[in-house]
This record gives structure tokens, sequence and C-alpha cells, in this order.
């Protein structure tokens, strides 16, 4: 009994909805962190957001953090499609006249829509940078310009500080192996590591002459969405697991609507920041 | 005054139902929304017509009997009320007033705008109660002290008269509000602690049973409870489930 009672009653969902929900909140929150390095990074923001996506895809705690983020955003939405599809079997025939608005609130009512919308985000987003950092052949290595001689001269930066002519690898001397190794192309061994260059495909993304706005525009527009997902969801989340207290009841529900507010908020600065601000 | 309704008309459970126009016409303010519909049904009766079914018994708000969602909302438009109690002085003259049963897979149609709100009763038989011994030598349930902190609590849960009113605003058909109000009363009480666990895995899994939805906390039942039985409830039952279900 306790098994089908911790997995498949209509309770049981709830839970798992809220744990789920709660863990990507804390996900919110690590990747605005990283996020915002975009907008604050110090001498070489570049150079800092590559270091930063290095240790992301690299560190094997983010590793498994990365997997349980993938699994709950998983299980989150098909849970959320099932719930969605028994409550509309729940009431068969709908009301002639209905006015939900006297006794809710918008988000509530809206959160399998605002789901799916951020759903469809998500694969877009993961599409524009997580699946070109992962798997992109044509990902571009970090390059700096250095006055070398009175030349201008283009050099990879790599992972140990150092640099590497470009002219080394446009000559054949090094190749270019796993996307972001340095081999020397004769003795065929590793030689140096480079980073891929997250910053730049973010930048370019953003700053698109024909599509940088519209991005811009939609990005904050998903933003929105999550922000009344968020609305709903986080206070939620603390009722299905059982605590609900007059005590902390407005704590919780006041740090979720800050929290809902300020979130999507930062994480929207972000792409305007770029589209509009940011000398190339 | 003089009102334009427009009324679910169902044969019986197996026939499909419309939305059917009445005019009514010297409407008191002063009359309850069922006297309203005793005048209607009085008129029909004298035209020979097939009057409008729906429920009602007590008509004093603590049945639990009288349902109807009234333009949009259920027991209409006032707060902490039931139908029965509900006055067309909320109401304005020339108002159109859709008159409709509760919707519910959970609780289907009997006729016009009575519908089956059995599952609740088979839902209170799988838990909904305490087992003491009847034989003459019943203790006196107010020999074991119980804080009063408690005792309101649980009273606040037994006000609920079951009337339906959480599923019918529920987007999902939920009962949440409902068995949560009635595991809530004994779970708070050293008497209904005995059986605490079964009663919450029981009830819930009737409930699941007989089709109501999930839960998804946007909070309509609460507001539409005649009774006032609060959100707590349900979060009490939340934790209650998760306590016997890993315990189980």
């Amino acid at each position: 009994m306790a098994k089908s009672a911790l997995l498949k009653s209509s309770i049981a969902k709830k839970y798992w909805m809220a744990l789920t929900g709660l863990f990507l909140c804390l996900f919110l929150v690590g990747h605005l962190i990283g996020n915002l390095q975009l907008l604050y990074g110090g001498e070489n923001p570049s150079l800092r957001f590559n270091e930063y996506a290095l240790f992301m895809t690299t560190n094997p705690a983010i590793k498994i953090l990365s997997y349980l983020t993938y699994f709950s955003i998983l299980f989150h939405a098909v849970d959320g499609i099932v719930l969605a599809y028994q409550n509309q079997k729940a009431r068969p025939v709908k009301y002639a006249k209905n006015r939900p608005e006297t006794n809710t609130v918008w988000a509530s009512r809206n959160m399998a829509v605002l789901g799916t919308l951020i759903l469809v985000f998500i694969v877009t987003h993961m599409v524009n940078f997580w699946s070109r950092m992962h798997f992109d052949k044509n990902m571009p290595l970090q390059t700096v310009e250095i006055n070398a001689g009175g030349m201008k001269q283009l050099f990879y930066l790599t992972t140990d500080g150092g640099y590497l002519p470009k002219a080394q690898v446009d000559q054949g001397m090094v190749v270019i192996k796993d996307r972001k190794y340095f081999y020397d192309a004769q003795a065929n061994v590793k030689i140096k590591e480079g980073y891929m260059d997250l910053y730049k495909i973010t930048v370019e993304f953003f700053k698109h002459p024909r599509y940088g706005l519209i991005a811009s525009i939609l990005y904050v527009i998903a933003m929105a969405v999550l922000g009344f997902h968020l609305y709903h969801g986080f206070g939620s989340a603390f009722q299905s697991l059982g605590i609900n207290n007059p005590r902390y009841n407005m704590l919780i529900k006041n740090f979720g609507i800050a929290f809902s507010i300020v979130v999507p908020l930062l994480f929207a600065i972000i792409p305007l920041y770029i589209h509009f601000f940011l000398k190339a | 005054m003089n009102l334009k309704l427009k009324i679910w008309r169902q044969k019986n459970a197996r026939e499909a139902g419309k939305m059917v126009d009445y005019n009514i016409s010297n409407v008191s303010p002063d009359m309850s929304f069922l006297e309203m519909l005793d005048v209607l049904n009085e008129e029909l009766n004298n035209k020979g017509e097939d009057p409008v079914a729906f429920d009602h018994d007590c008509r004093e708000g603590i049945c639990g009997m009288c349902s109807l969602f009234i333009n949009g909302e259920a027991h209409g438009p006032d707060r902490g009320v039931t139908t029965c109690q509900l006055h067309m002085r909320k109401f304005k003259d020339g108002d159109t007033i859709y008159i409709e049963p509760f919707r519910a897979k959970a609780f289907p149609v009997i006729k016009d705008l009575v519908v089956d709100r059995s599952s609740f009763d088979r839902i209170q038989q799988a838990g909904g109660f305490i087992s003491v011994n009847t034989s003459g030598n019943t203790i006196d349930a107010n020999a074991i002290p119980i804080k009063k902190h408690d005792a309101d609590r649980s009273f606040d849960a037994a006000t609920c008269i079951g009337c339906g009113a959480c599923v019918a605003s529920c987007k999902n058909a939920s009962a949440m509000l409902f068995v949560s109000a009635k595991v809530s009363q004994f779970a708070l009480l050293p008497q209904g602690k005995v059986e605490a666990h079964e009663r919450v895995l029981n009830m819930v899994k009737k409930m699941d049973e007989e089709g109501f939805g999930n839960c998804t906390n946007t909070g309509a039942c609460e507001v539409e409870c005649p009774k006032g039985i609060s959100l707590e409830n349900i979060a009490r039952m939340n934790r209650e489930y998760l306590f016997a279900s890993v315990k189980s």
C-alpha cells in the first residue's frame, strides 16, 4: 500500500510536483548567479564567463546536480501533464457560466499552460546554448588579439593561462580535436586545452543583426511566463508538502512573490543589457 | 423583481441535458433562492410542465443538501452561505441568472439540478469514523483532556456539511477540502489518533477511485465553502498522508 501511496495517489503526485518544483527553484538561483557574470564580469568578462562554463560542464558535483535538474524538469513536466489530463477528465461536462476569477488568481488556474510555455522555452534555450556547448562540432574557442611586434595577432587562450598562436592551427602545425584540445600535429600529443567561447555565442545570439531583438523580446516574455508560474508554484509547493502554519504563511507567501518577481526580472535584464548596451 | 433564468434541464442520468430559459416575475428580494425556485415550480406545475428538480432539506444552512452553481459560483455570489441562505436581494431586477448542477464526474446528474453525491458517503465509509465500543460502557468523550487549540481546530473542521461546493468550485473537481476536513476532525483528537494512518490512506484511496481531480492549490474551495473550511486542513491531510504512507 505504502508504495503505491507514495507514487500514484493524487497526494503523492503533488509531493513530487512540489519537491521537483522547489529543486528547480534552487536551480534557477544557481543558473541566475552564473548568468549574472555576463553583466558583471570584472576585467575580462568573456574569460570569466568561459571559465565558469568550463567548470559547469566538467565538475563532477555539478554533473550530478545537472542530471538531477534534467530529471526534475522531465518529472515535473510529465507529472504536470498527467495531473492536467486527470483533472480535465474529472469534470466531463463544463459549466455554461463559470466565474473562477471570483475565487482564484489567474496564475493558479493556468499552471499547465504556463508550464508548457516554459517547457517550450527550455527546449529552445537548450538548443541555442546548452546543445552547442555540449555537441556543436563548430563550437568556437576563445581567442584574443595581441599586439606582437607591431603586428596584430590572434591567440587562443588556453586553460593553463597561456596563449597559442592561431597561426599554428591555420598552418596545420597544431590540430584541434574533441572540439577543444590542441594536439601537436606531428607527435599527435595533446598539448593544451582551449576555452569554448560560450560568451561569444551568447553575445552574438542576442546581438544578432536580424534576430537579436526578437530573441531578446522572446526571452523577456518567457521570463514573464516563468514569473507567473512561480507566483503560484512557490507557495503552492509548501502547501502540498503540508507546510501551512499561520506563523509562517505570510513569510512563505511574501518570499514566494518576491522570488517570482526578482528572479525572472534579473534573468530578463541580461539579454536586454547585451542587446542594447554591451559594446561588442 | 423580474428575472430571466437559464436552468439546466436533464430528464435523467442517461439523457443529455441543456440550458432552458424561464422568465419569472414578482420575485420578492426577501425570498431565499430556493423559495424563488419554489415559486417557479408552482408556475410550472400550474401550466402542467415538469417542475425543476433541485436538492434541499433543512433550509437553514446546516444539512448540506442544497447545491446549485449560480451565475458561475457554488451557492451563488454570497460568501459563507448555502443556497437556502442566499437571498434574492443579492440580485438586481432584470438580471439573468444561470442555474446549473454541481459539475463533477464523481457527482453525476440524477435529474435537472439534482446530483448524486454518494461518492462523499463512500469516502466517509472508507475511514471517516472512529471505532468505539458502544455496548453500554461507552467512555464519555470529555473524560480525556484535550488542548483548546486542538479542540477548536477539530471543531472547525467538523463544521463541514459535505455539500460539495468545494468540488463544484474547484477547476479540477477535487474533493481535497472535504476529505481533509473529515480527516482533520479526527486527526486532531486523541480518539481519532488510534486509526489515523489507516483513515487517511483509505479515504484518499477512495477519493481517487471515485474520480475526483487532483488538488492544485488554487484555493477556490476555501473561498466558496459555506462553512469557511480552511486550506490548513488540506496541508494537514498532506502531512498525515505522508507520515502514514512512510510508516505503514
